[in-house]
């Protein structure tokens, strides 16, 4: 049986002209989620035609930076195909921890050209904004939110609403509106049970809150920098429309969260909204085949909905990776087979199909896409109007001291938005020094 | 004995290695068989030490292929004037004050309890020391379900004897009760440590010093003060040597019950050392951040056991 296996798998490289003769054992690093359930049934496709084998080692959301990057960091041969966060990228390119693609993409005819602008920027290009690539867009990924659609069609909620606010309870479509829903849902008998207004990320530890108040900062206009001299950051990071956005975070998270929600991020989110506590939550899109497919708040009783603008624009937190070559890797030619593999637009459509949100312009603006699933046309929506955290090689100071300075401020309500943003810049400021970008 | 012993084993030592031994002075023989430890001990303590002091005196990031400059105190100086760092010391040395201080008066209360005899003594003292039978990571997940305000068996007893709303309070998401939800675990956790201890003091007490007492007509309460504080007296200062120590290193129960938060609320100084070293990758200045803890631990032990050894002298 395994000696038919192995001529089976030498006959199918010859096959695929691949060049590659002996057949490996590749290992691929990610996050575990859902999404890597579906990456492994999508991964038997490329063991059969390839004849290489594969083996997963997946971390949960809260240690997969700390293990991933002490793996890159150390020189580990642990992983060969990373699909690393997309602020990693910097680091990535700059500490030599990924292969530069350029040539393989040219070599292979795959173009960068041919997936969603936002995700080339935010999981492929460093520095952003110029043609060096790291990785191959995997997955592409947003924060969006869901609301329980079947509340909000119960008749005497849609009354209770319009007397108490003048409009009917509908998705909202301004922050200002999103805060007035879940503060009408906060506390309030639904079924029977009492529930609460949105679960939101607060997470302290890993990137959670930051993941989460950046959805508010970005739409009231706050910026990293200046557009027009990188590293300025007083008066972008730390402007007043920046310090509205921190106190309307706050003011959502004091008026209309579930008691104990202090260190929320996507499981506990997920948690809270499966369970009937709450009207909305936050969360990556990920979540939503996940969501659809529930017994209790799936099909016709959940929706979708883009995170809603505010007075400086609207946008979203991008979330989502690239996939990348790890350096230290010994088989880096089987790993590249992987990433042709998987570049394959009849690849990447079984992806979509099986949950993986693909990155690929020939799957997402399919005429089909839009109505393939309820989520489908929130994923593109969100996906038009993205932003990401900053992806430099130091991104992780820079990560943890927001999450020091946010936290502070929204969950033990220390200080003030003004203070909580100023300390950050002077913070920030400091990471760049010791960097010499400043 | 000890002589034919030694004469038994020179007897069967085969002549070759005694010819090589030969010559070799009883100095030169005992740093043969003390070179392994010592080496092992330069290896795995010292040297890293020392490899630590020189880095706390450079800006090097382990995850950077950059040139590492020499920078002198400037670390230091960082650390020491950070407010942050302090606010850090301050929630850590509450942790330490009221863990040992709860730990100890319930762990001796206990004790003192058990140490009477009554039915059922042997199965209430397996009870009592499970808690610390658990990982830590596990009691600190599974407290966070008992601290849930909707569901959380914590705030329902609370609710239940002060009448308040169960869900109208957060153990862990709130600054004022945060720095007490991890005590309350804490003491939950290792109070039966310092109990087995000073359960091990009070039955080294001899019977007869207390039926001296009987005799002298001494009543129980002077009993209590001048025979049995006094003679625990040097398990429960060993008792607060190991809890502190393990407290000040604290970590992995607290980072599951409230990751260091709200806030910067229960950031202990081990939770801000590995942000500092291992996810900010800030080596340089972890390495100063780790000398200061190290010369602050190893300075306040070192008064400690002298005021130990003192105590166990008279």
């Amino acid at each position: 049986m395994k000696a038919r296996h192995l001529v089976s798998s030498a006959v199918a490289a010859i096959v695929a002209g691949s060049g590659s003769v002996m057949a490996e054992d590749l290992t691929l690093c990610w996050a575990s989620w859902d999404p890597a359930n579906a990456l492994i049934e999508l991964s038997k496709d490329f063991e059969e035609q390839s004849g290489h084998s594969m083996s997963f080692e997946f971390v949960p959301w809260p240690n997969f930076a700390d293990r991933m990057l002490n793996e890159l960091n150390s020189g580990g041969k642990l992983c060969d195909l990373m699909i690393g966060d997309s602020q990693w990228i910097g680091g990535g390119a700059e500490n030599g921890h990924y292969i530069k693609l350029n040539d393989f993409f040219e070599a292979e005819g795959i173009t960068m050209d041919d997936f969603i602008p936002a995700t080339v920027t935010g999981y492929s290009e460093w520095p952003k904004g110029t043609p060096n690539y790291w990785a191959l867009p995997a997955f592409g990924d947003v924060v969006g939110w869901t609301y329980r659609k079947d509340w909000f069609a119960k008749p005497e909620l849609q009354a209770a609403f319009k007397e108490a606010y003048g409009r009917d309870l509908a998705v909202p479509t301004t922050l200002a509106e999103l805060k007035d829903i879940a503060e009408f849902f906060q506390g309030r008998e639904v079924d029977g049970t009492k529930v609460y207004g949105a679960a939101i990320y607060t997470e302290r530890g890993s990137e959670g809150i930051t993941m989460g108040v950046t959805n508010a900062l970005y739409n009231y206009g706050f910026e990293y920098t200046n557009p027009d001299k990188p590293y300025d950051l007083e008066g972008y990071v730390n402007s007043d429309a920046a310090v509205e956005g921190l106190e309307f975070y706050k003011a959502l998270y004091d008026c209309c969260t579930p008691p104990g929600s202090s260190n929320w991020y996507m499981s506990e989110n997920i948690d809270a909204y499966k369970s009937g506590q709450v009207a909305m939550q936050m969360n990556f899109a990920f979540i939503w085949p996940g969501v659809n497919a529930d017994a209790n708040v799936g099909g016709d009783k959940s929706g979708y909905f883009a995170n809603p603008k505010g007075p400086g624009g609207q946008f979203a937190q991008l979330g989502g990776q690239g996939i990348s070559v790890v350096a230290y890797s010994d088989k880096q030619d089987a790993a590249l087979e992987y990433i042709k593999w998987f570049a394959q637009p009849e690849i990447q459509s079984t992806w979509w199909e099986l949950g993986g949100y693909s990155a690929l312009k020939a799957v997402v603006e399919d005429p089909g896409f839009a109505t393939s699933q309820p989520y489908a046309q929130t994923f593109l929506d969100s996906m038009a109007i993205v932003k990401d955290f900053w992806a430099e090689p130091v991104y992780a100071e820079l990560l943890l001291a927001m999450q020091d300075r946010v936290h502070d401020y929204v969950i033990a309500g220390n200080g003030t938005a003004k203070e909580a943003l100023d300390g950050l810049v002077e913070d920030w400021t400091e990471v760049f020094e010791d960097e010499g970008k400043m | 004995m000890v002589t034919s012993t030694l004469e038994r084993a020179a007897e069967a030592t085969p002549p070759g290695a005694a010819r090589r031994i030969k010559g070799l002075s009883d100095r030169a023989i005992a740093w043969i068989f003390v070179a392994p430890s010592i080496f092992l001990l330069l290896a795995v303590n010292i040297f890293p030490l020392i490899w630590t002091i020189n880095l706390s005196f450079t800006n090097f990031k382990a995850n950077r292929n950059r040139e590492v400059e020499y920078i002198g105190l400037r670390n230091y100086e960082r650390i020491l004037t950070d407010a942050d760092t302090w606010a850090t010391m301050q929630a850590t040395a509450h942790f330490l004050f009221w863990t040992i201080a709860v730990q100890v008066l319930i762990g001796f209360t206990l004790a003192y309890l058990i140490n009477k005899k009554f039915k059922g003594n042997d199965m209430w003292t397996t009870i009592i020391v499970l808690p610390m039978m658990l990982s830590p990571a596990v009691v600190g997940n599974f407290w966070t379900f008992l601290y849930q305000p909707q569901i959380g068996l914590f705030n329902y007893v609370v609710a239940f004897f002060t009448g308040a709303d169960a869900s109208s309070f957060s153990m862990i998401g709130e600054v004022a009760l945060a720095p007490w939800a991890i005590v309350i675990v804490d003491t939950w956790m290792w109070t039966p440590f310092v109990m087995l201890i000073c359960l091990a003091g009070l039955r080294s007490i001899p019977e007869s010093i207390y039926e001296a007492a009987e005799c002298d007509r001494a009543s129980k309460w002077r009993q209590f003060w001048t025979i049995t504080i006094p003679m625990v007296l040097p398990f429960l200062m060993l008792a607060v040597l190991f809890r502190g120590i393990e407290n000040f290193k604290m970590f992995d129960l607290v980072v599951q019950l409230t990751g260091g938060g709200p806030g910067n609320t229960t950031t202990l100084t081990s939770i801000d050392l590995k942000r500092e070293a291992f996810e900010k990758w800030r080596t340089g200045y972890a390495s100063a951040y780790a000398v200061i803890l190290f010369v602050t631990v190893f300075g306040l032990a070192s008064i400690y056991v002298k005021a130990l050894n003192k105590v166990k002298e008279r």
